[in-house]
């Protein structure tokens, strides 16, 4: 059986130690927020200026002052810090952060990550925060499906897609399976309902089993 | 020291000219100064370069200036969002230039330019197309890209206090650009949501000092807050 979002959002949450300053990505890793443990275990970080981000508030509580990345309204949690944008990118660039999870369009076996722009000649492009966070956190998760939904591999030899960084991707979460980005190549690192040779034939790489 | 805060919004927009650069703080609409920018439509300035971390959302504030045909081009990171209608359909029409920076080199460029740093190298957007053309130096084995800082004749700004001074408070995470935007502009405008007496900020938590602060503006608490203190009920 292959991961459902919610169960691999559980996984990624589960290999985040507690104490960690963590940024989740707009999109499929903010799913990941709901799976940390409760309380200030571990402190979210938001690039448009806030650590120690809470969730949602009830909808009687939404304040237009405070809200995440995804401009979607969340809570202040106690010890909460505010800081303006130069500094929020500053914590990123500098390797504050000790893990940042990114949706992914393509990652190469390098660690090379494709996440911002399609390349497609009628797209408007925007890239956010996308560069920073790829280069930026100690630890770089990618959370993605393996396959596209026309069943073509994001983990790939060589990225097709615009790069948003160049080998800066330490770990791929996918329904399938989770790698290790390692400098001998890609690692397998769990399976979910597969094996590493089905997967060697799908993805056409040379991958190596954890042991 | 004279009181830096204006009889009027149009008064303290008087100085702006047709092909001015004009920084716009906020992060989609936390933060958007959108009485001032309400009232650059109606002062009329056009051929206008406007930086801004997005490209307008809905129909109100910026994307409200993009829809009068004010502005030229737009610096920004994230232009395209689900309520990016107005820019999407002049970008689609060839009618808007786009400069696309990585939000962080936009905040870093912003923020040299307001620190005196003549350019820097940032490792952010090495190897992508956004670096293509540009200088490149390894510094201890890591690659860099050379950036360059971003200047601006006005700065629009939100905050939600000032004295007389224009030493300013933010809240939450309306400060966003507010801060780096007031150093790196000629003439910075900040409106606030009041105008407090002088001595009444505590020195310890002014965020940005009144020397970046040209002129201030107050335009009346926001519908989400009493006293300065958001009291909970659904936001207008």
């Amino acid at each position: 059986m292959s991961m459902g979002r919610q169960e691999l959002a559980a996984i990624v949450a589960r290999d985040i130690p507690e104490g960690s300053y963590v940024n989740l990505g707009i999109g499929i890793p903010t799913l990941v927020g709901n799976y940390l443990p409760p309380g200030d275990a571990v402190i979210l970080h938001t690039e448009n200026g806030m650590l120690g981000m809470g969730p949602a508030p009830e909808p009687d509580q939404v304040d237009p002052d405070l809200i995440n990345a995804g401009k979607q309204p969340v809570t202040e949690q106690a010890g909460a810090a505010y800081f303006h944008h130069a500094d929020s990118f500053a914590m990123m660039r500098g390797g504050h952060l000790d893990v940042c999870v990114l949706g992914a369009f393509q990652v190469s076996e390098r660690g090379d990550l494709a996440n911002w722009h399609t390349g497609a000649p009628d797209a408007i492009p925007a890239v956010g925060g996308a560069m920073d966070l790829a280069i930026g956190a100690k630890q770089v998760f990618v959370m993605m499906d393996l396959l596209t939904r026309d069943g073509t591999p994001k983990v790939v030899a060589d990225c097709t897609y615009p790069l948003t960084g160049v080998g800066c991707v330490d770990r791929i979460y996918t329904d399938r399976a989770v790698f290790d980005v390692t400098p001998e190549g890609l690692v397998v690192r769990e399976t979910f309902g597969t094996t590493v040779d089905e997967l060697r034939e799908l993805l056409g790489l040379d991958l190596k089993e954890n042991r | 020291m004279k009181s830096k805060v204006s009889e009027s919004i149009a008064a303290a927009l008087s100085e702006i000219r047709d092909g001015a650069t004009i920084m716009i703080g906020g992060f989609g609409r936390a933060g958007q100064p959108v009485e001032l920018i309400d009232a650059l439509i109606e002062q009329g300035a056009t051929d206008l370069t406007i930086v801004n971390n997005n490209a307008g959302n809905g129909e109100t504030g910026l994307a409200a200036l993009l829809a009068a045909r004010r502005v030229r081009k737009i610096v920004c990171s994230f232009p395209r969002q689900s309520d990016s209608q107005v820019f999407d359909g002049l970008y689609r029409a060839g009618l808007i230039e786009l400069e696309l920076v990585p939000q962080g080199n936009l905040a870093e460029r912003i923020r040299a330019a307001g620190a005196g740093i003549g350019a820097f190298f940032t490792p952010t957007g090495y190897g992508t197309l956004l670096a293509e053309g540009k200088e490149t130096r390894e510094i201890d084995g890591r690659p860099y890209v050379l950036e360059y800082p971003l200047r601006a004749d006005f700065a629009l700004i939100s905050a939600l206090h000032s004295d007389p001074w224009g030493n300013l408070v933010y809240r939450k995470t309306a400060r966003n650009f507010g801060p780096i935007m007031a150093a790196a502009a000629t003439t910075t405008i900040a409106q606030v949501d009041s105008v407090v007496e002088l001595g009444a900020l505590d020195p310890e938590v002014i965020v940005t000092p009144g020397i970046y602060v040209d002129h201030v503006v107050e335009v009346g608490e926001r519908p989400w807050l009493r006293d300065g203190v958001f009291i909970g009920e659904e936001a207008s």
